[in-house]
């Protein structure tokens, strides 16, 4: 149990049902849209003759491409997703028409009379194919069947295997998986009076929304309002779909003139939102007998779907990733997202790193298996450490490189070496197979050179001396505001209760990017301590001048001198602002530190800073039926600074619970294209029963590359559990599984 | 004539979902709705004390019945229950979505069982998907709950 109880400031609405989330809003005349899809994952899209349906009682409006005032295709890199899709049919998620009705029902019904006439195409289904000479084009505009073309050039890998007394090769595959956050995605759109579009949605980047919106509209920036309520879970799904969605409510809503909403079924969620990118990776790793690794080959063939979404962005992080947390001189990693037929694919959390650690911390194993080494020695001999040179180049050494304390502090807890003894190894007398496995990694935090990286945030002091906050960061269910709250409320030395989170408005406060990435607390605790320190500069210099005092510090309500000794009260202070016209406003933003990135030898400061983290898990396999029973997972990660411990170890359990469903369950099938599970009964999570008793242990070297300290965690912790399972079944069996969700066969 | 957090309803459509009667009809929307087909746990509500999955469940089937909500947990004067309480302290809840179903199935444990072990707590929230928290910190905060309730 926690120490400290969790602060949430949001947390009384969500525990009595009284939070809005947007399916929970409802307005006066506000009518309803569903989506109709198309059945084929290529077509040509001939007609859609919506008359029959339109005589259905209830349905007002059908809606299709030509209904578009502003630009049929949106996206975030490459402008290639129709909000309603006009000509090319690319996937079996493709929305062709949106059916209106006065309810939800009555526009449910009509969608079988939607008369949709596709001419069929070849679909092209496997990455590989789309990517051999002489493959069709699918998006002729692009010119080219690669979203995008990642490398890195290291040194020389022939010098690298020439040095290098043993050369392993392996495959690795990882599948396509789902969000599966409870809430389906919704989007309430309102044409308001004065000529705004306003916009309330289940989405986790309201700016990103803003802009599909104004897009599909043909409006400015200005004229759409986006306001967040509290959403249903993200993990990085809700994005481009959900700011998909929102589009076309407001599109529906444009037309009618009234407010529109449109409320996702879990099936229309699963068919038509994207997933994780199944990856196919291929290593050939070089090593000396000391078990040193001299080379890294390494490609990787990532099925980006559809439409690119943040393909490029994704393999990236894989790209400058791609040899996990080791040490490497000679490397050559070619990345490719590649485009398909299939249901399209973007962020999730991890964001290209699960992926790549599934590979890299099975194959450390293997190698150190190969040369006669234990896998704690080989990983201690190749993992970076303070002052190290990553595979692009960068040298670590402006933060705690913590990876060995990372992964002393899990395999002290879990008392690896002792149990490593028990281990089964396949061991044809017993009658259950015991294994324990770890692995780790490192995570270069925020977007890196992926996208420009600030954010922003607002503190206004009202005359009575309570306390406005507002960032750019958006709360995706993980307790942003609350942090953002705490952070605020320790520099200026209030009690909670004096702040408030101000509803964010994407027309109140710049563009704070997107909450992905782990970014919210680095980046948007960053503007609030910065916006923090301008304002308590105002005050300290109205104090100044007007009572020849030097404030030094807040607390407690008070502003205190050098000795510690109260000068004067928060309210009191205020007060004085207000009546000599000074006002107690700070607004500031934090830049991320520059990065650098050289595409074509795939070398720079990718990151402005890293976390460091260990995973490890016991199990049982059945040696009859080969099914796995989770028994104790443990998780160690370097956050910086927690700002809010009881919360941050939320993130280590969630990460690690969808960690274990990635390793062990998870796997989103297409078939022809179309996603195969329509529901949670075919799409199984981890269940309550399915896991384990877990241990967060949270480990803080403050880092001084943020204002806060505070780096951020979501991602970390979803990102090793998949590998440590994968290597616990190593030991229980005896056999190495390859292929993710691991299967056991017998 | 369907009883709900103590008001009696008399007109409604007895063919229409239960999940969704609470949510338009009454304007209870803390039921949540995460699947529409039972596997969930989002819509949970207890009938007459038995945590059932509202989105499964017909108004016809219910005649004569009490109906708990998660808006009828707390005391009038807003008083948390515990169990609610104690999934705030506990650090329970993240996206929220969840929490509704998972607080009303506790409850019907906790009303059974006032002593359960963490493995029973698990078997009783089963039913109840949480994709944020790993459920570590929900059975912590049923097991706070059970603590604090013991008279
Ligand atoms: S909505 Fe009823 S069980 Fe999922
Ligand atoms: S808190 Fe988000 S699903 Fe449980």
């Amino acid at each position: 149990m926690n120490d400290k109880p969790a602060f949430r400031n949001d947390g009384v609405a969500k525990v009595t049902g009284r939070a809005r989330y947007t399916d929970d809003l409802s307005l006066p005349g506000m009518l309803h849209a569903v989506p109709v899809y198309s059945e084929l994952p290529r077509a040509k899209l001939v007609s859609i003759d919506a008359a029959e349906a339109l005589h259905l009682p209830g349905v007002v409006a059908v809606i299709t491409a030509q209904d578009i005032p502003g630009s049929i295709k949106f996206g975030q890199i490459i402008k290639d997703y129709p909000t309603l899709a006009d000509e090319d049919v690319n996937s079996t998620g493709d929305v062709l028409a949106l059916i209106v009705a006065q309810t939800r029902d009555q526009a449910i019904a009509a969608i079988p009379l939607v008369d949709i006439n596709l001419e069929p195409r070849q679909p092209i289904l496997n990455p590989e194919e789309a990517i051999l000479p002489g493959a069709e084009i699918l998006h002729p505009f692009h010119g080219s069947n690669l979203a995008n073309y990642h490398r890195v050039r290291r040194g020389s890998v022939e010098t690298g295997e020439a040095e290098s007394d043993l050369i392993i090769e392996q495959e690795f595959t990882t599948s396509r998986i789902e969000h599966a956050y409870l809430e389906p995605e919704s989007a309430l759109a309102v044409p308001r009076p004065d000529g705004v579009m306003e916009v309330f949605g289940s989405m986790q980047h309201p700016f990103s929304t803003r802009r599909f919106v104004a897009s599909t509209l043909g409006v400015e920036l200005k004229d759409v309002e986006v306001k967040t309520v509290p959403m249903g879970g993200g993990f990085g799904g809700k994005d481009d779909t959900a700011a998909l969605v929102c589009a076309r409510a407001a599109l529906c809503a444009w037309h009618l003139r009234r407010p529109v909403k449109i409320t996702y079924s879990r099936e229309w969620s699963l068919r038509e939102s994207y997933k994780r990118h199944p990856y196919k990776i291929n290593y050939r790793m070089g090593l000396t007998r000391d078990g040193l690794i001299r080379s890294v080959r390494v490609r990787m063939v990532a099925d980006g779907g559809a439409y690119c979404s943040v393909t490029p962005w994704v393999t990236w992080r894989s790209t400058v990733q791609c040899c996990g947390c080791y040490e490497v001189p000679h490397v050559q990693a070619d990345v490719y997202g590649v485009y398909t037929n299939n249901i399209f694919c973007g962020a999730m959390r991890g964001f290209g790193s699960p992926q790549v650690n599934f590979a890299i911390e099975q194959l450390v194993e293997m190698a150190a298996e190969r040369l006669n080494l234990d896998e704690i020695e080989f990983r201690r001999r190749n993992m970076v450490r303070q002052d190290s040179t990553t595979v692009t180049g960068q040298v670590l050494d402006t933060h705690v490189v913590s990876l060995q304390q990372v992964m002393d502090v899990v395999l002290a807890e879990i008392d690896y070496s002792t149990k490593r003894r028990n281990c089964s190894m396949g061991d044809p007398n017993q009658s259950e197979w015991y294994g324990i496995g770890f692995a780790i990694s490192y995570r270069g935090m925020s977007l890196g050179a992926e996208g420009t990286d600030f954010n922003s945030a607002i503190l206004s002091v009202q005359p009575d001396g309570s306390v406005l906050l507002e960032t750019g960061v958006h709360e995706n269910g993980q307790g942003s505001e609350s942090a953002m709250l705490l952070l605020a409320t320790e520099q200026l030395g209030l009690p909670p209760e004096r702040l408030r989170y101000r509803l964010p408005s994407t027309s109140n406060i710049p563009d704070g990017g997107t909450t992905v990435a782990s970014r919210g607390t680095i980046m948007g605790g960053g503007a609030v301590v910065n916006a923090a320190r301008i304002l308590k500069d105002i005050i300290i210099e109205m104090v100044k001048k007007n009572s020849d005092h030097a404030v030094v510090s807040f607390a407690n309500e008070e502003l205190l001198d050098a000795n510690g000794s109260r000068i004067m009260t928060w309210n009191d202070a205020i007060r004085l602002c207000y009546s000599h016209q000074i006002y107690p406003y700070a607004f500031s933003v934090f830049q991320a530190p520059q990065v650098t990135w050289d595409e074509r030898t795939g070398q720079g400061n990718a990151y402005f800073t890293w976390v460091y983290g260990c995973q490890a898990v016991e199990l049982k396999v059945d040696p009859k039926t080969g099914a796995v029973t989770l028994l104790n997972m443990v998780a160690a990660h370097d956050v910086g600074k927690a700002v809010n411990p009881a919360l941050v170890k939320g993130q280590f359990y969630g990460g690690m619970a969808m960690g274990a469903g990635y390793g062990l369950m998870e796997e989103c099938v297409c078939s022809e294209g179309k996603v195969v599970p329509a529901n949670l009964h075919q799409y199984r999570i981890p269940r309550s029963t399915d896991l384990p008793e877990m241990t967060a242990i949270i480990v803080e070297n403050p880092d001084p590359n943020s204002p806060s300290q505070a780096k951020g965690i979501g991602e970390p912790t979803n990102e090793l559990m998949a590998p440590a399972i994968a290597n616990a079944i190593f030991r229980a069996t005896g056999k190495r599984y390859c292929e993710q969700p691991l299967r056991i066969k017998l | 004539m369907i009883k709900v957090n103590g008001v009696t309803h008399a007109d409604y459509d007895p063919a229409q979902k239960l999940s969704v009667w609470l949510r338009e009809g009454l304007l209870l929307t803390g039921t949540k709705i995460g699947c529409a087909i039972g596997v969930c746990g989002s819509c949970t509500v207890l009938v007459d004390g038995v945590a059932r999955r509202s989105c499964k469940v017909l108004l016809k089937d219910v005649e004569g019945a009490d109906i708990l909500t998660i808006e009828g947990l707390a005391q009038p004067d807003g008083t948390l229950h515990p169990i609610q309480q104690a999934f705030l302290d506990t650090g329970a809840i993240q996206c929220g979505f969840c929490t509704p179903g998972m607080v009303m199935s506790a409850y019907a444990l906790l009303a059974k069982t006032p002593r359960p072990t963490r493995a029973e707590i698990r078997q009783a929230l089963k039913g109840n998907l949480c994709r944020c928290t790993g459920y570590q910190q929900i059975v912590d905060a049923v097991l706070l709950a059970a603590e604090r309730m013991r008279p």
